[in-house]
């Protein structure tokens, strides 16, 4: 198993025929994502790498039938539009993958998600892969790296940074263990599924053994991680680094979410809380591997 | 978020139905005078700056009259607050309060809503009353009811000011708005005595009467290398350049030796704050934390490492992201690689450039390192963050530099013959200095396809040359390195940076 997305889910491309979105939609279709068709406004009728393209989601969905999950490549300032259209077309399932979304936008959208029982990854996000499955975004870049850089396996992987996440998983399958889902939530203040919630599908996927989590300074999803090992809801071992250990309160480092404010946030505060409830701190990210190694040996051996 | 002045914050209250006390803002101490003889009686000056301690550290003080007043503003305007550069004092008219009050908005991260808080024990020190502090939790498509706003109050005016509250936050895209104290004067007036109101930085492109400066969270004035920095990003939505500079930290230094000022070039948000962090374990002082994300043009990035260049008494230069990039890692150092040529710096320079084409990239670097006076060397994604730090630090600590001087010989004035316009810059052939072969090297060496040979075998575009401006150009740099290659300079790429000297 895995999560979020596997071979066999039916994705479509909300903005198929732009300039990312043809580009990105070869590479998930290389490497194996079963993508059915894809839309954009006016554009319907139209064919991209031999896939329909359709003016609406709810065409494509009354044309190819129960959609599983959409990715949209459009511009911020129209993912909200894209986001919406998708939800109520019935689409369980949305990743945002443009960065700069307005806050509101994004409220709203999750408004909308939880009136009508939907989910969304993102906005910001590099993407979800389950490896030698599927992919949704861009993580991994060309597919036949892709092939090379990530294996199945145990580790389930959830970070708030893209570049992180497929370092994260490339060093885990140099190490010759493998990964089952590597999840990038986004670096935004506000976003979808938050890592409290990719933990809890963690637990629940029987090929997840061990869950690494990338967190960085800002927001409180860390903390809500540690919650949750608490209360016995997250029983798998959690190994985390988090980033921005130097970093000054009040400054933003790049992603929108990771600022400490008002003293919350801090990475000293995660990192006691963390430990605390007994999950793994490593310092240093180049330790991940090391310790993540030991944990699945030591996992192995009393199995 | 880009915090607005107290002054405009409340102008926006005032245009809202939100009454604020009489007053104006003044850029130089004359006018701050006029001001005060206007409005009459007792007058309080308040520096405009963005700091929580902007009381204790002297930034708000009383006058008698409109000559004390100037005399303060004149005190105040480019004095520095806890760091940040006084430019302009609001007068008002002081007022008599008989009780303070706390509003204010906010988003709810965790709750992913937006939400209005009151407390009736508003004014400084708000912070340690955070018990005091009610919060109502509402929905960013419906207005709250009165009826849920006087609940969260218990009063009607303040009920009726909150809603004017949400209505704002969502005219201007607020991140946070604190109106605080919100006071009730003895002649019965309820007003915003003070306001802070900070907008979500990505909605800047909606909000252009705002007149956001610099759309980033700095903590601090923006420094002049941050506005040339924002001027450069703000309206090139091709992936991200973040610049902020770091002051120098005297406090925080546990190592005995006084930890060396760097220049950091980070790529990718998360990669960037881990290799922060590994530089500062090694005992190095990023003078800058610099971002450049998303897949941005070697013309945005080549900028970056100009300006990163131009920053005082940097001892070396360390560029290091995620280590594993999806982005070919070649464009990247084409980008570095040009403004290290033409500036030439006598630091040492370590680049980490794991990923997509880090061979190429690693096999250029070392091609072009001879040419320059320090050292500049190139790591690939089985190297880590921390590993290429310590190596920064030994090449800076062995004072290691080539016996060739750091003094840039004197160019030959490059003659163009042809030249066409790119979204932010200018390319230039010297038709003249090109053979049949390195021509057709040149043509070749264009991903975008945009150059054919012409009749008399020649580079030239094969588009039109507005289109080549707005875009079809992607300011890659294959062009100018092909043609570097082959030992010529035929080929000038020219991307001006605004108030860089």
């Amino acid at each position: 198993m895995s999560i979020l997305i596997d071979e066999n889910k039916k994705v479509i491309v909300q903005g198929i025929t732009g300039r990312e979105g043809s580009v990105r939609a070869k590479l998930m279709l290389d490497y194996g994502t079963h993508i059915v068709g894809g839309c954009t406004p006016g554009r319907g009728g139209q064919e991209v790498h031999g896939l329909p393209v359709f003016d609406t989601v709810r065409e494509s969905v009354d044309q190819l039938g129960k959609i599983d999950v959409s990715v949209i490549f459009v511009p911020a300032p129209r993912v909200k539009a894209a986001a919406i259209e998708a939800f109520e077309a019935g689409i369980p399932l949305v990743a945002l993958i443009a960065d700069r979304v307005p806050l509101f936008d994004v409220l709203e959208i999750c408004e909308v998600a939880d009136e009508l029982g939907a989910k969304f990854v993102g906005p910001n996000t590099v993407g979800v892969m389950s490896p030698e499955k599927a992919v949704l975004g861009m993580m991994g870049g060309r597919a036949e790296t892709a092939r090379e850089w990530f294996h199945r396996g145990p580790v389930g992987i959830m970070s708030r940074s893209g570049g992180l996440s497929a370092s994260t998983g490339y060093y885990i399958c140099r190490t010759g263990i493998g990964i089952s889902t590597i999840c990038h939530v986004g670096g935004d203040a506000v976003i979808g599924l938050t890592f409290p919630e990719i933990a809890g599908l963690f637990e629940d996927d029987a090929e997840t053994e061990t869950i690494v989590m990338i967190g960085e300074i800002g927001g409180t999803q860390e903390e809500q991680v540690a919650d949750l090992i608490e209360a016995g809801r997250i029983t798998k071992p959690v190994v985390a680094y988090i980033g921005g250990k130097s970093a000054r309160a009040g400054t933003r480092y790049s992603h929108a979410g990771a600022i400490i404010e008002g003293g919350k946030g801090t990475w000293q505060g995660k990192v006691d809380r963390l430990r605390e409830v007994g999950a793994v701190i490593v310092d240093q990210f180049g330790d991940i591997f090391k310790t993540v190694q030991e944990i699945s040996g030591a996992r192995r051996s009393v199995v | 978020m880009a915090q607005l002045h107290e002054y405009r914050a409340k102008r926006i209250l005032a245009g809202n139905g939100i009454e604020i006390p009489a007053g104006e803002a003044a850029f130089d101490a004359v006018k701050a005078g006029e001001i005060a003889r206007r409005l009459g009686g007792e007058i309080v000056v308040k520096a405009q700056i963005h700091s929580t301690s902007r009381a204790a550290a002297g930034g708000v003080r009383f006058a008698e009259t409109p000559v004390e007043a100037e005399k303060i503003a004149s005190e105040m305007l480019g004095q520095e607050f806890a760091g940040n550069l006084c430019e302009a004092v609001l007068i008002d008219e002081k007022v008599e309060i008989v009780r303070e009050f706390y509003v204010g908005f906010t988003v709810d991260t965790a709750l992913k809503r937006p939400a209005l808080l009151f407390s009736d024990a508003g004014g400084s020190g708000i912070e340690d009353r955070a018990g005091s502090l009610k919060k109502l939790v509402c929905s960013i498509r419906r207005e709250p009811t009165t009826a849920e706003l006087e609940s969260l109050c218990g009063d009607g005016r303040i009920a009726a000011i909150l809603k004017q509250l949400y209505r704002v936050a969502k005219k201007t895209d607020a991140r946070t708005i604190e109106i605080n104290p919100l006071a009730l004067l003895k002649d019965g007036r309820l007003i915003a005595l003070d306001c802070r109101l900070s907008v979500d930085d990505y909605a800047e492109y909606r909000q252009k009467e705002l007149g956001i400066e610099i759309a980033r969270e700095l903590g601090h004035t923006p420094t002049r290398l941050e506005k040339i920095a924002w001027e450069i990003e703000k309206d090139d939505f091709r992936g991200t350049f973040f610049f902020v500079e770091i002051p120098d930290d005297k406090t925080g230094v546990r190592d005995p030796q006084p930890a060396i000022r760097i220049g950091f070039h980070g790529a990718g948000g998360g990669g960037s704050m881990a290799s922060l962090d590994a530089a500062q374990r090694n005992n190095l002082a990023p003078a800058c934390y610099v971002d450049t994300s998303g897949n941005p043009p070697a013309s945005k990035v080549y900028r970056a490492a100009r300006i990163i260049l131009s920053i005082p008494g940097i001892r070396g230069y360390f560029l290091s992201g995620s280590g594993v990039a999806s982005q070919e890692q070649f464009g990247l150092a084409r980008a570095v690689l040009k403004a290290f040529l033409e500036i030439r710096p006598n630091i040492p320079a370590v680049l980490r450039l794991g990923g997509n084409g880090e061979d190429i990239a690693r096999e250029m670097v070392e091609r072009y390192a001879e040419y320059l006076p320090a050292p500049i060397e190139a790591y690939r994604k089985t190297d880590t963050a921390d590993f290429c730090a310590a190596r920064l630090r030994e090449l800076i600590e062995n004072g290691y530099c080539r016996a060739q001087s750091g003094v840039k010989t004197a160019e030959k004035a490059f003659e163009s013959d042809y030249t066409f316009r790119t979204r932010t810059g200018t390319v230039s052939f010297n038709h003249k200095a090109l053979n049949d072969f390195s021509a057709a090297k040149i043509v070749d060496a264009c991903p975008a396809g945009i150059l054919k040979l012409d009749a008399n075998r020649k580079p030239v575009l094969a588009v039109e040359a507005a289109e080549a401006e707005r875009g079809k150009c992607t300011e890659c740099l294959a062009c100018e390195f092909a043609c570097l290659e082959l030992g010529l300079k035929a080929v000038k790429i020219d991307f001006p940076i605004d108030g860089l000297a």
